[in-house]
C-alpha cells in the first residue's frame, strides 16, 4: 500500500516537473498578456487623452459597444467570415472529392493543389492586390477578354465590390488546406462499404449524401472551428490588399484594433476591441465544441 | 535514470529559454553605437543615407545602425520602441510631432534648436517640428506637393497655356477628354490613405480654404473647404478625374502619369525624375512640374510633406543621436545630395551645384510653391482626426454623402476629439 502511494506521489513529481515549462510559457506568453490587456480596459490608457492614468471601469466597453462602428466593424467581420468559409468548406470539399477518385496525374494535382497554401499571406494579399489593379491588373485583362466587361474595373475601390475581392484572395490561399483535411478523411473511408451500397442499388448521389457526407461532417466542423476563429483574427489581408478602404467597406474587428492602437494611440479601446472579438471568438468556438460533442454521441 | 535524464533535458530547455530573453546588448563603453529608423521610398535614397552616414561615423567614430522601413511601416516602428529607446533617431512625418510630443514618446529639443540657423529653414518645415511652443524634432526631409502637367497632351489639344486656376485646369481637362486624347485627364491619390487628406489640403488650400484657425480650432466646415471637396466629387463624376483614384497612392499616380495615360496629376517631387526616367517612363520629357493651381481666393495651396528627425524618450545617447541628426541635415550634407530631395535651408537655392543637382525646373517652381505652404493640422488627435476624415471623404467621392454633410460630420468629430 505505502510502496503504491510512494510510488503514485513520485509519478505526480514527476508529470509536474514534465509540464512544468509548458506551463511557464503559457503563463508568460498567454495569461500575462491577457490579464495585462484587462487592465488596459478599465485603466485610461490613451495615450493622449487627458484622463491618462485614471481608472475607467468599464467605460471603454460602454463606449464601443455603443458606437455606430463597433457594429459595422462586426458585421463586416462576420460577413468576411462567414462567405469565407463558406465557400473554403464547399470549395474545399468538391476539389477533395475529385483528388479522391483514381486518375491519370492525381498525384501531381495533390501536390499542386498545396501550393497557394504554402504562399505566406503577405506574398498572397500583395499578388492579388496586382491581378486586382484597376489598371493593369489580370483579372481585368481576364475579363474583358472574355467579353463579359467592356472596361477595366476598379475592383479594390468600389464598396460594393472590394470585400468580396478579399474574400476571394483569402480562399484562393485557404481552401487548400480544407481540401487536404477532406482528402484525408476521405482516404480513411472503408471502401467495403460502398460496395455494399452499390450492391444493394443506391446511386452516387445517395451513396455520397447517406455515407460519405455523415463520415466526413467531423472534419468539416474541425475545418469550419479552426477557419472561422482565423478569419475573425484575419488582419493582414486587409492590410495589404486595402486598408480597410474604401469608405470603411473592409474594416474589420482587428482592423480597427489595429487604428486605434498604432494610429490614434488609443490602447484602451483597440484592448476593449480585442477583448471583445475574443469573446466572441470563445462563445462561438463554445457552440462548435457542443455541436461536436453532440454529434460524436449521437453518431 | 530515464526520469532523471528527462528532468535534467527539461531543465536545460528551461535555461536556454531563459537565455534567449538576455541577449546581450551592452555596448562597449569607448565607442557609442546608435541605432537609427528611416523610411525606404522617397526623398533620399538609402544609397544617400548609408553614404551620408558613413561619412559621420568617419569623421566621429560614433557607429549607426540604419534601418529603412516602408512609411506605412514607421508609425508602428516607433510606437513600439520609443519607450525602451530601439532606435536613437527616428525619421517621423510632420504630422506627427505633436502627437508624439503629447505621449511623451520624443524629447523636447528646444535649447539645441535654438543653436541653429534657423532663419535659413523654412518656416513651414521648422513649424511642422513643434508643438506648443516647443520643438521636439529637427526638419531633414524637405517635400511639398506640386501639379505634373503632361505638356504634349495640352499642346496636341492647342492648349498652349499651363493652368493656373481650378477652373483653367478642369476646362482643360475637358477639352483633354472630348478630344479623346486621354481618357481620364486627371489622377489623384485618392485612396483610403494619409495621402487622400494631403491632396485634399493642396485643392481646399487652393480655394482658400483651412482646417484650423491660428488658435488650432477645426474649421472643417468653410464653404471653402466645401466647394473644394464639391469640386473633386464633380470632376469624379464627369469623368475628369480618374475612377480609379480612389484605389491610388503615390506610386500609382507616378506610374499612371508614366505610362502616359494622364495630364494632370499632383505628386510629391520625387516624380520629377521618374517620369523622366526612360527606363520607366514613357512620357520622358513630355512632363513640366509647377504650383498647383489655386482660385481667386488663394494663388496656390501645396501639403507640406516634410519628416523630421526626432529623439526617442528611451535614447541613451541623446547626445550623439543629436550630432548625428545635425550632421545629416547640415547645409554641406543637404547640397551634396540634393538630386533626391531639395533642402531645407533657404541660402542653398541660388547655389550653382544645388541647382545643378535638383533640376533647375524643380527648384524654379519650388521657389513659388514654398510660398503657398500648408501644414496638416498640428494637434496630437491629427492621426485619429485624419482617419474619420479619410472614410468621410471617400464616401463623398463615391456619392455616398454630400460634401457639406461630410464636412459637417469631420468637424463634429474633430471638435469632439479637441474636447477629449
Amino acid at each position: 500500500m505505502t510502496k503504491n502511494v510512494k510510488r503514485l506521489k513520485s509519478e505526480q513529481t514527476y508529470a509536474y516537473a514534465l509540464i512544468s515549462p509548458s506551463v511557464v510559457i503559457v503563463l508568460g506568453i498567454i495569461i500575462a498578456p491577457m490579464l495585462a490587456t484587462l487592465v488596459y480596459t478599465m485603466l485610461n490608457n490613451n495615450m493622449l487623452s487627458g484622463h491618462y492614468g485614471e481608472f475607467s471601469g468599464l467605460s471603454f466597453f460602454k463606449e464601443v459597444l455603443t458606437s455606430h462602428e463597433f457594429g459595422s466593424d462586426l458585421f463586416r467581420t462576420l460577413y468576411f467570415t462567414i462567405v469565407s468559409t463558406f465557400i473554403e468548406t464547399g470549395l474545399g470539399l468538391a476539389i477533395a472529392l475529385l483528388l479522391n477518385e483514381k486518375f491519370p496525374g492525381v498525384g501531381i494535382l495533390r501536390c499542386i493543389i498545396i501550393i497557394p497554401w504554402a504562399i505566406p499571406t503577405v506574398v498572397n494579399g500583395s499578388l492579388w492586390k496586382l491581378i486586382f489593379n484597376g489598371q493593369y491588373g489580370v483579372f481585368n485583362a481576364l475579363l474583358l477578354n472574355a467579353g463579359l466587361i467592356n472596361q477595366y474595373e476598379s475592383w479594390l475601390g468600389d464598396p460594393k465590390l472590394a470585400m468580396l475581392m478579399i474574400i476571394i484572395a483569402d480562399s484562393w490561399k485557404m481552401t487548400p488546406l480544407a481540401v487536404i483535411f477532406f482528402l484525408a478523411a476521405l482516404q480513411g473511408i472503408n471502401a467495403d462499404t460502398y460496395e455494399a451500397a452499390r450492391v444493394d442499388g443506391a446511386g452516387p448521389f445517395r451513396r455520397f449524401y447517406y455515407l460519405t457526407l455523415p463520415y466526413l461532417a467531423p472534419t468539416a466542423m474541425i475545418i469550419i472551428v479552426m477557419r472561422t476563429v482565423e478569419k475573425f483574427k484575419a488582419f493582414d489581408i486587409f492590410y495589404l490588399m486595402t486598408r480597410g478602404g474604401p469608405a470603411n467597406a473592409t474594416k474589420t474587428l482587428m482592423y480597427s484594433t489595429y487604428l486605434e492602437a498604432f494610429t490614434n494611440l488609443n490602447y484602451s479601446t483597440a484592448a476593449v476591441y480585442a477583448y471583445l472579438t475574443a469573446l466572441i471568438v470563445a462563445v462561438l468556438t463554445l457552440i462548435y465544441v457542443r455541436m461536436m460533442k453532440r454529434g460524436e454521441l449521437n453518431g | 535514470m530515464k526520469k532523471l535524464l528527462s528532468i535534467l533535458l527539461v531543465l536545460v530547455l528551461v535555461f536556454s529559454f531563459a537565455a534567449c530573453g538576455s541577449t546581450s546588448t551592452e555596448t562597449d563603453s569607448d565607442s557609442v553605437e546608435l541605432n537609427a529608423l528611416f523610411m525606404k521610398q522617397a526623398g533620399y535614397s538609402e544609397e544617400d543615407v548609408t553614404a551620408m552616414t558613413e561619412a559621420f561615423t568617419e569623421e566621429t567614430g560614433i557607429k549607426v545602425n540604419l534601418n529603412f522601413v516602408a512609411y506605412e511601416e514607421l508609425e508602428a516602428k516607433i510606437l513600439t520602441s520609443a519607450e525602451t529607446g530601439g532606435y536613437d533617431v527616428i525619421l517621423g512625418d510632420c504630422i506627427w510631432p505633436a502627437q508624439f510630443a503629447k505621449a511623451g514618446l520624443v524629447l523636447d529639443v528646444t535649447d539645441r534648436v535654438k543653436e541653429l540657423d534657423t532663419d535659413d529653414i523654412f518656416e513651414g518645415a521648422m513649424q511642422s517640428c513643434s508643438y506648443e511652443g516647443k520643438y521636439y524634432g529637427l526638419p531633414w526631409l524637405n517635400d511639398v506637393k506640386y501639379m505634373f502637367v503632361n505638356k504634349a497632351m495640352l499642346e496636341k489639344a492647342g492648349i498652349t497655356e499651363l493652368p493656373a486656376t481650378w477652373d483653367e485646369l478642369r476646362a482643360d481637362a475637358k477639352i483633354l477628354k472630348d478630344k479623346g486624347i486621354v481618357e481620364y485627364p486627371m489622377v489623384g491619390c485618392w485612396s483610403q490613405a494619409e495621402c487622400l487628406i494631403c491632396d485634399y489640403t493642396c485643392i481646399a488650400g487652393g480655394f482658400g480654404g483651412d482646417f484650423v484657425d491660428a488658435d488650432n480650432n477645426p474649421t472643417m466646415n468653410s464653404p471653402e473647404n466645401i466647394a473644394a471637396l464639391q469640386m473633386m466629387s464633380d470632376m469624379l463624376n464627369e469623368g475628369l478625374v480618374n475612377p480609379k483614384s480612389l484605389e491610388m497612392i503615390e506610386d500609382d499616380v507616378l506610374s499612371t502619369f508614366a505610362a502616359g495615360n494622364a495630364a494632370f496629376a499632383i505628386n510629391w517631387t520625387y516624380q520629377y525624375n521618374s517620369m523622366n526616367d526612360e527606363a520607366a517612363s514613357s512620357v520622358v520629357g513630355d512632363g513640366v512640374i509647377m504650383p498647383i493651381p489655386g482660385t481667386d481666393k488663394a494663388k496656390s495651396a501645396t501639403v507640406n510633406g516634410g519628416m523630421p528627425l526626432m529623439i526617442t524618450k528611451g535614447s541613451a545617447h541623446p547626445d550623439e543621436a543629436w550630432q548625428y541628426m545635425t550632421y545629416i541635415s547640415s547645409k554641406e550634407v543637404q547640397a551634396k545630395y540634393s538630386a533626391n530631395a531639395l533642402p531645407m535651408w533657404k541660402s542653398l537655392y541660388t547655389e550653382d551645384s544645388v541647382i545643378e543637382a535638383a533640376g533647375k525646373e524643380v527648384v524654379e517652381a519650388s521657389l513659388v510653391q514654398y510660398d503657398y505652404i500648408k501644414n496638416r493640422p498640428m494637434v496630437p488627435y491629427y492621426n485619429e482626426l485624419s482617419t474619420f476624415m479619410q472614410t468621410a471623404i471617400q464616401k463623398v467621392l463615391l456619392g455616398q454623402d454630400t460634401a457639406e454633410a461630410a464636412l459637417n460630420a469631420i468637424q463634429d468629430k474633430a471638435l469632439e476629439l479637441a474636447a477629449k
